[in-house]
């Protein structure tokens, strides 16, 4: 089996809040692999968040060592951090956060406008019009985010995550702002994006959300308590399809 | 492919376009902060122009007195006492004059000075003014100038020929319109021929009209008019103004012997020296430019904590858009160098602004007051450079705040 892209050994994250010191992770083991669509799942307090942030390299471990690409994170600046994800990590948030007044395509060619070495004009519009393609946004890459679902944003959101061609892209609560219908459909785009090889990460604490990926992981007062392959994966795409069914059905009568 | 400096200059230029957008957003805020500097950089230009203005308004009032001019006068009489009783010399007599024209090497000319205000008479008409008593080198030395005939010369001083220059003012009070050289005027019942018109001087610099008056040979005035052998004063004529200093102590030294005054006693004559005055003048004139620049200057700081504290709410405001780039990967660099970008246009955009408002102030100034502003190139690099360091320099703590933000606080900033 190859190296894991995310090697995480004896993972500790303590925060201190006055004279108070807060295990948010106490000692996380965990691989993820190349191609990997993983769940992490708790409840609040569990330490899922904590542990994304470090996966995230927006935070740093307390102990414990934390790989990503091969690369210790622990020993890295501000600046290698930020590097770091900018070539290697796409974030989705639960609140897409999105540049207000910004079209959805200068959010999209944000990550390439700070990456080293610097991506030309020409590029940038390239890859950020494929990206907004790929999520099916490439007819609204002039609106703002003001002027889109939250649906929409948060496909934009995805765009731009994918935008620098990353290793792994972490999606934090990506469906707590959606609808039913309109969760299910981003569901569908993260397996479509999965199947065509990229490796996810995903926080949720809601388990019909948690069903989509393969691998489920169970967090609770910051340590693992499970660890399981999903056996019972539901599958956006049809799910939808038994939707629109519905809808055309409902239309007739 | 690029070079290192292209990457980075276009790096600064895209940073730059981004902090533009976010100043024309707030278009309003970003106007009102930049104001404080518009007033302190319009303030700094126009303060300087006035002050430069005033200095060069009154250093052409000095150097009008004529060129490298020490002016030897009298000093007051004593009445009574040892020293007239031993009848030492209490004022300056022609043979001073000549002794300082003969005995102090770096002296050009020597006009000695009489002056007597009488009645003069032409033409029907009568005006009481000056008359003045001179040598034919008085012009050169005072720098003036005939507007029409001619100055009497040496052999009209030998003589004591009864003739005058006239000034411009004098001239129009006896004459009108009519020309006034050739025509006889009347002082003290002597009539005097008119050979010269002077060209209008104005106000000298003790306010007096300098164009009220009528020269005469210091020799017929002695003669005719005062009946004195004390001048009032000398004027003399230096050289070269770096020699002015040493020429005042030699002539202080040389009348002091002639009057034979002891160590222990004081000058009874006082030496005017042109240079000393425009000197002093310039250093105070300096001084109070200085003093003016420097209470404009103070607004312009006032202003730089006016961007600081607009630059700090705009950090808090826009700290989830921070978190977002900084989450995609902006260095803290990339973050620092947007807001100090943003600070300084608003600083340098305020300085631009102000020049022009300065330059339009000064403008103003001198329509009203009687001499004209002097904007200097220099005092427009100094404020523009001042107003950009101090973007830079007030800019740069609300940069860093933003740079040091934990971007996953930054994130969930509402």
């Amino acid at each position: 089996m190859s190296t894991p892209v995310i090697q995480l050994r004896e993972l500790v994250r303590t925060y201190k809040t006055g004279e108070v010191e807060v295990k948010a992770v106490r000692g996380v083991t965990l691989d993820i692999h190349r191609g990997e669509f993983v769940a992490i799942m708790g409840s609040s307090g569990s330490g899922k968040s904590t542990l994304m942030n470090t996966i995230g390299c927006l935070d740093k471990p307390t102990s414990g060592t934390f790989l990503l690409d091969g690369v210790a994170v622990a020993n890295l600046d501000r600046k290698q951090l930020a590097k770091l994800r900018n070539k290697k990590l796409g974030f989705v948030f639960q609140s897409f956060n999105l540049l207000a007044r910004t079209s959805a395509q200068e959010n999209v060619e944000l990550p390439l406008f700070y990456s080293h070495p610097l991506v030309t004009l020409r590029d940038r519009h390239e890859r950020s019009v494929q990206a907004l393609e790929k999520v099916g946004l490439g007819e609204r890459r002039g609106h703002h985010s003001s002027q889109l679902s939250g649906g929409q944003q948060q496909r934009v959101a995805i765009a731009r995550a994918l935008v620098s061609r990353p290793e792994v892209l972490l999606a934090d609560e990506p469906t707590g702002n959606l609808d039913t219908r309109t969760s299910i459909e981003i569901m569908g785009l993260f397996q479509e994006l999965n199947e065509s090889g990229i490796t996810i990460v995903m926080v949720t604490h809601e388990l019909d959300i948690a069903a989509y990926c393969k691998r489920m992981v169970v967090m609770r007062d910051g340590q693992v308590i499970s660890d399981t392959v999903n056996e019972k994966r539901r599958v956006a795409r049809d799910e939808i399809a038994v939707l629109n069914q519905a809808e055309e059905k409902a239309k007739l009568a | 492919m690029f070079t290192f400096i292209q990457i980075q200059l276009l790096q600064v230029w895209q940073t730059a376009l981004i902090a533009l957008r976010a100043l024309r957003r707030n278009k309003m805020r970003s106007m009102l902060t930049a104001l404080g500097i518009i007033i302190g950089v319009a303030s700094v230009v126009a303060m300087v122009a006035v002050g430069n203005g005033a200095q060069a308004r009154i250093t052409s009032q000095v150097s009008a007195l004529g060129q490298n001019l020490l002016m030897v006068f009298a000093g007051s009489k004593k009445s009574g006492g040892v020293n007239s009783g031993l009848g030492s010399a209490s004022a300056i007599t022609l043979e001073d004059a000549s002794a300082i024209q003969r005995e102090v090497p770096d002296v050009a000319a020597v006009s000695p000075e009489v002056s007597v205000t009488a009645q003069a008479i032409a033409n029907g008409r009568n005006w009481s003014t000056t008359v003045v008593g001179e040598s034919q080198d008085y012009l050169r030395i005072r720098d003036w100038k005939l507007a029409a005939g001619s100055m009497f010369n040496a052999s009209d001083i030998r003589s004591a020929a009864k003739i005058a220059v006239i000034g411009s003012k004098t001239a129009n009070e006896l004459f009108g319109p009519l020309n006034p050289v050739g025509q006889s005027v009347r002082i003290k019942n002597i009539p005097f021929t008119i050979v010269g018109l002077l060209e209008s001087k104005g106000a000298g610099m003790g306010g007096a009209n300098q164009d009220d008056r009528i020269l005469i040979p210091y020799t017929t005035a002695m003669k005719r008019l005062t009946g004195d052998r004390y001048l009032r004063s000398v004027n003399v004529q230096i050289r070269s103004s770096d020699r002015m200093d040493i020429a005042q102590q030699q002539i202080t030294s040389l009348l002091r012997q002639r009057h034979r005054l002891t160590s222990e006693q004081n000058d009874d004559f006082n030496i005017f020296n042109q240079k000393e005055i425009a000197d002093t003048v310039n250093s105070i004139s300096k001084i109070i430019t200085l003093l003016l620049g420097s209470i404009a200057g103070i607004s312009l700081v006032v202003g730089g904590i006016g961007i600081m504290n607009i630059m700090l709410v705009s950090v808090t405001e826009r700290t989830r858009e921070i978190g977002i780039r900084i989450a995609v990967g902006a260095q803290p660099g990339d973050i620092r160098l947007q807001f100090l970008i943003e600070a300084v246009t608003l600083s340098l955009l305020g300085g631009l602004i102000g020049v022009l408002f300065g330059v339009g102030a000064s403008h103003l100034v001198g329509m009203f007051a009687d001499f004209k502003a002097v904007v200097s190139s220099g005092s427009i690099i100094l404020a523009f450079g001042v107003s950009s360091v101090i973007g830079i320099f007030f800019g740069f703590y609300p940069a860093h705040k933003a740079a040091a933000l934990d971007p996953i606080v930054a994130l969930r900033y509402e």
